[in-house]
């Protein structure tokens, strides 16, 4: 039996980015501020020694900062067809654990997504007609514009530091930045980082192709820096261990080093660490959520009553979340009805490894989001008449790193191991580089989260179910991203290129991306969305949902500036209107 | 006559009617604007960094402080009857102020700095007293006297106080500025910046000769604060002094251990009035003449071999030139911490790391981390002795037999 706690104002769960990001707004507000977080305490001073930091085999090999999946994990399928089974074992994505989320492991790319993407299915409609969009699949517009959403893509870019050129400012196209970009009211906080040899190179090929590389927008910063919270910030040194590491240097913006210095001061915010919550609490109406329950660190279960609930873990937990709680219908993709776990959508990515005779790279110099974008061939940046798919994604050259045991590139037909293997390990080792397609994932019938019919976790409750393949639009988006990637490879002049195009099924063993989209999305209809445009439950008014769990289908970007974008438009909403009248803020 | 005097007399001459009347004390201590003044001079005092344990309960003592003489615990000095000061008299707390004598005329140990507290003016003493009566009193009872024979003797202090100890209020320096005058009774009297930056003779006593100039404190050495170019402040401006104080961060330099808690429980407190008074203060302390000193040679092989350490541990946050990042590294480049005749400091910093103040102003709070377990003494040695002899500082090399001393105390802070 859960012991009850004195009320609090909020309970958030989950303290990432966005569980951050609403506990500084809400708690500026005046109000007492809850955060149940099921990881454990981090903070730079004393998580991310420089010294032991850049540890490859505790945190690149061993996972030290993710999710543990004998604590929890999901079960997955390709299709409807199949049983699916646990994932024992990260691969292609790796949750967050812990304070900070999966805002302490990420590079840093920093976007906001194109003003069609945020309507999608009207934008391609107008276009191209209503017959241009494959009957696979379910994509849908957010139900926020663009410019509804600049004022908080400002804010959040202000708030980490973000390093880049703008391309649009207030409509006027600028040099040197994305000529595609929505038009942006300032410019980034920071001026561009520093390139590199690698993405000055591949700039200059795609250059000579006609494209139009600008250096990506990055959360590594290029300069020391003062947020808008007073809380300082260092240029990065480009160490090289940045994609599933903690930053030492106080250079990658995080919830650690973005606004937790602050929050943390507060008297009216408090943080339960190693605390997992189990279900949001909702009354007899089963439209109101009355708090939380969780179990602590010591096995405890505690009762956290609250008068508004929000979920701001990861993507696919919150969607957990909701179906455990009995938040909101169910998805069944045999009828096509429902909300909780439709849309769950991915990334599609390829990529082109280049092996050159004459060239050094020094791959090791090397930071999260240092690199070169070409982004004529998102979105719907470039016509799609006579093509047959829709989408597109980033094309963009960013060596991360030239870490000992994870970056080791050599050409195909060399054993994996042995004399020879060593010989090309060394011969390649800086002087190989590779670029990347971020595709858009776009959402399909087919595709969702729901509760496993069989497999449990340690509390006893269902594990989530991810059913999940390709839809063929986007493999058929991916491969014409690589035939255009292939020309740009050839300019860059290299002994050896080697195209790596994704293929159907998908398999969550090979790593490919942390962008796990949808399942809560967001929308005008809620037949078809399970939250409205300020990510307030269609069916339980005083639960938020945050995160890229909102996302009806996942643009061929990164997803964390839309994320904490959203981030800033709930905790807006919330404060201009739901707590002036608190209820639905959207009537159907 | 101007109006300033003219007041004045106005002013004291209400005053002597009303004591002649009987009907109000000098200092009111129910007063709200008494209380006000107390609270605010509590915290110029830092009474809390001796009284209140980190987290624990204000004033209700158990700070402990490692003394070479042997430990001493802050006592407990909320309203508590029995365990604090509540059935003290007032005459008695401004005897413990001002003369080092307790309850009973017991002797107090000069770790209370009473030697420093003595120039306090007795309305301030009363003030301290009044706000300390509105404090929630706590049953804490704590045995202060941790000390060893013969020391752990309060009438020892006799003997010490007769060498070392001359009552009396601090007098007004008339050829000064009120600001100057202003800042030294912070420090002289309320701040007792001697106790850590004044080094300290055989008893334990402020060597006065040599006021400021730096001094060594439970394995921290407390730098110069004179006006001194090389190893005190005398780099800094008024603006930077008063930056550094209220925030725990400047352009160059980050407080942290001891520092870094009178920053966070007492300065960062202060108006930036009272900051500037200290710093204008402080500025008008001539440095000690001392003869130039000469920065090892760059062949030198500690620098040779202190300079390949600094640049694969050091270089990414404090940079290849030693300028680090302002208010978040800080610059080792013209460092007086770093070129301190006492390197303590620096090679309790390297081994054991060290987290700056997190204030209002710097909510930061970034961290040295410790580089003890990586570093071994020769190699610890070497990175200090290029540090304090790198672009254009200049100080002792550093040997291993020190890190091996300091490494032996472990981590204190």
């Amino acid at each position: 039996m859960a012991m009850k706690l004195p009320p609090k104002d909020v309970v958030i769960i989950g303290l990432g980015w966005t569980g951050a990001i609403l506990a500084q707004e809400l708690t500026d507000q005046g109000l007492d501020v809850v955060a149940i977080e099921r990881g454990p305490w981090r903070d730079t001073a004393n998580s991310f020694n420089i010294g032991y930091a850049p540890d490859e085999l505790r945190y690149g090999v061993r996972l030290d900062l993710f999710q543990r999946p004998v604590q929890s994990t999901l079960t997955f399928r390709n299709s409807g067809r199949e049983t699916a089974l646990p994932i024992r074992q990260w691969g292609s994505f790796q949750p967050g654990n812990g304070v900070g989320g999966a805002g302490v492991h990420w590079g840093g790319q920093t976007w906001r997504h194109l003003p069609s993407d945020f309507r999608i299915r009207s934008h391609l409609t107008e276009r191209y007609g209503a017959r241009f969009i494959p009957d696979e699949l379910s994509i849908q517009d957010w139900g926020v514009t663009y410019d509804e959403m600049e004022p908080f893509y400002d804010r959040f870019e202000y708030l980490a530091g973000i390093s880049g050129k703008a391309g649009n400012l207030n409509g006027v196209i600028q040099p040197g930045g994305n000529p595609f970009e929505g038009p942006r009211k300032r410019e980034y906080p920071l001026p561009p980082m520093q390139m590199t040899y690698a993405p000055t190179l591949f700039a200059q090929a795609a250059r000579s192709m006609g494209y139009h590389p600008f250096p990506s927008p990055s959360a590594n910063l290029s300069a020391d820096y003062t947020n808008p919270l007073g809380i300082r910030m260092g240029q990065c040194t480009f160490c090289g261990f940045c994609v599933g590491f903690g930053c030492a240097n106080y250079s990658k913006a995080s919830p650690q080093t973005s606004v937790l210095p602050v929050l943390m001061r507060k008297s009216n915010f408090e943080a339960r660490t190693e605390c997992e919550a189990l279900k949001v609490n909702l009354d007899r109406s089963r439209k109101r959520a009355t708090g939380v329950t969780y179990v602590d660190g010591s096995g405890t279960e505690w009762k956290q009553p609250a008068e508004l609930v929000l979920i701001c873990a990861f993507a696919f937990n919150n969607v957990h979340m909701m179906l455990i709680s009995g938040i909101g219908h169910p998805y069944d993709p045999k009828t096509r009805v429902g909300s909780v776990g439709r849309n769950y959508a991915y990334q599609t990515y390829s990529s082109v490894q280049l092996f050159f005779d004459d060239k050094n790279f020094n791959p090791f110099i090397g930071s999260g989001a240092l690199g070169q974008t070409v982004d004529d061939f998102n979105g719907d940046n470039f016509d799609h008449r006579g093509l047959d798919f829709v989408g597109g994604g980033t094309i963009t050259c960013q060596p991360t790193n030239g870490r000992p045991l994870a970056q080791l590139p050599v050409p195909p037909g060399t054993p994996r191991w042995g004399k020879r293997w060593k010989e090309e390990a060394k011969k390649n080792y800086l002087r190989s580089v590779g670029f990347a397609s971020q595709g858009s994932s776009y959402a399909a019938y087919a595709n969702y989260l729901d509760l496993d019919p069989t497999y449990t976790d340690r509390f006893g409750r269902p594990l989530l179910r991810m059913t999940f393949d390709f839809p063929d639009n986007d493999i058929r988006m991916s491969n014409h991203l690589v035939d255009r990637m292939e020309p740009i490879a050839k300019a860059m002049n290299p002994r050896q290129y080697v195209a790596n195009r994704r293929a159907k099924p998908y398999s969550v063993v090979p790593d490919q991306s942390t962008h796990n989209t949808g399942g809560a999305i967001m929308g005008t209809d809620p037949k078809i969305s399970a939250v409205n445009k300020y990510l307030q439950s269609w069916d339980v008014p005083n639960v938020f949902v945050i995160g890229a769990s909102a996302f009806p289908q996942n643009p061929g970007y990164n997803p964390n500036g839309t994320v904490c974008g959203l981030a800033f438009l709930a905790a807006d909403a919330i404060i201009s209107k739901y707590l002036r009248s608190p209820g639905p803020l959207v009537r159907t | 006559m101007t109006r300033a005097l003219s007041r004045l007399l106005r002013v004291t001459g209400a005053a002597s009617a009303l004591l002649a009347a009987g009907a109000v004390r000098a200092v009111d201590p129910q007063s709200f604007d008494t209380l006000e003044r107390g609270r605010y001079l509590a915290i110029a005092a830092d009474c809390a960094a001796c009284h209140t344990k980190p987290g624990g309960k204000p004033f209700a003592g158990g700070v402990v402080l490692q003394t070479p003489f042997g430990s001493l615990v802050g006592p407990n000095i909320t309203p508590d009857p029995e365990a604090g000061i509540g059935s003290w008299t007032d005459e008695e707390f401004v005897s413990a102020l001002h003369d080092g004598r307790g309850r009973r005329d017991t002797y107090l140990y000069p770790a209370m700095p009473y030697p420093t507290y003595a120039n306090m003016t007795r309305d301030d003493a009363l003030a301290i007293r009044a706000y300390l009566g509105t404090i929630d009193p706590a049953p804490d009872k704590i045995e202060s006297n941790g000390l060893r024979f013969p020391f752990n003797i309060r009438s020892t202090m006799i003997a010490w106080n007769a060498i070392n100890f001359t009552p009396g209020r601090l007098a007004q320096d008339p050829s000064k500025s009120a600001q100057w005058n202003r800042g030294h009774y912070l420090v002289d009297a309320l701040g007792h910046c001697g106790t850590c930056h004044t080094p300290k003779t055989i008893m334990g006593a402020d060597k006065t000769s040599a006021y400021l100039q730096g001094g060594l404190l439970q394995d921290w050495y407390a730098p110069n604060i004179t006006a001194d170019l090389r190893e005190g402040i005398g780099r800094w401006s008024v603006e930077d002094i008063v930056t550094y104080l209220k925030t725990g961060a400047n352009r160059d330099a980050l407080a942290s251990g001891g520092m870094g808690e009178e920053v966070v429980h007492s300065s960062s407190h202060l108006t930036d009035d009272d900051l500037k008074a200290i710093a204008v203060y402080l500025l008008s302390l001539k440095p000690a003449e001392r003869q130039t000193r000469q920065a090892l040679a760059d062949t030198d092989v500690r620098m040779r071999a202190g300079e390949a350490i600094y640049k694969d541990n050091c270089a990414g946050c404090h940079t290849d030139a030693g300028t680090g990042a302002a208010r978040l590294f800080p610059r080792l480049a013209g460092s007086s911490a770093v070129q301190s005749d006492d390197a303590t400091t620096v090679i309790h910093t390297v081994l054991f790391g060290s987290q700056a103040a997190a204030t209002p102003g710097a909510p930061t709070g970034p961290a040295m981390p410790n580089f003890g377990w990586r570093l071994g003494d020769a190699q610890t040695a070497a990175v200090i002795t290029y540090i304090r002899n790198a672009w254009g500082n200049a100080a002792a090399a550093v040997s291993s037999d020190q890190i091996r001393t300091v490494r032996g105390k472990g981590g204190l802070n």
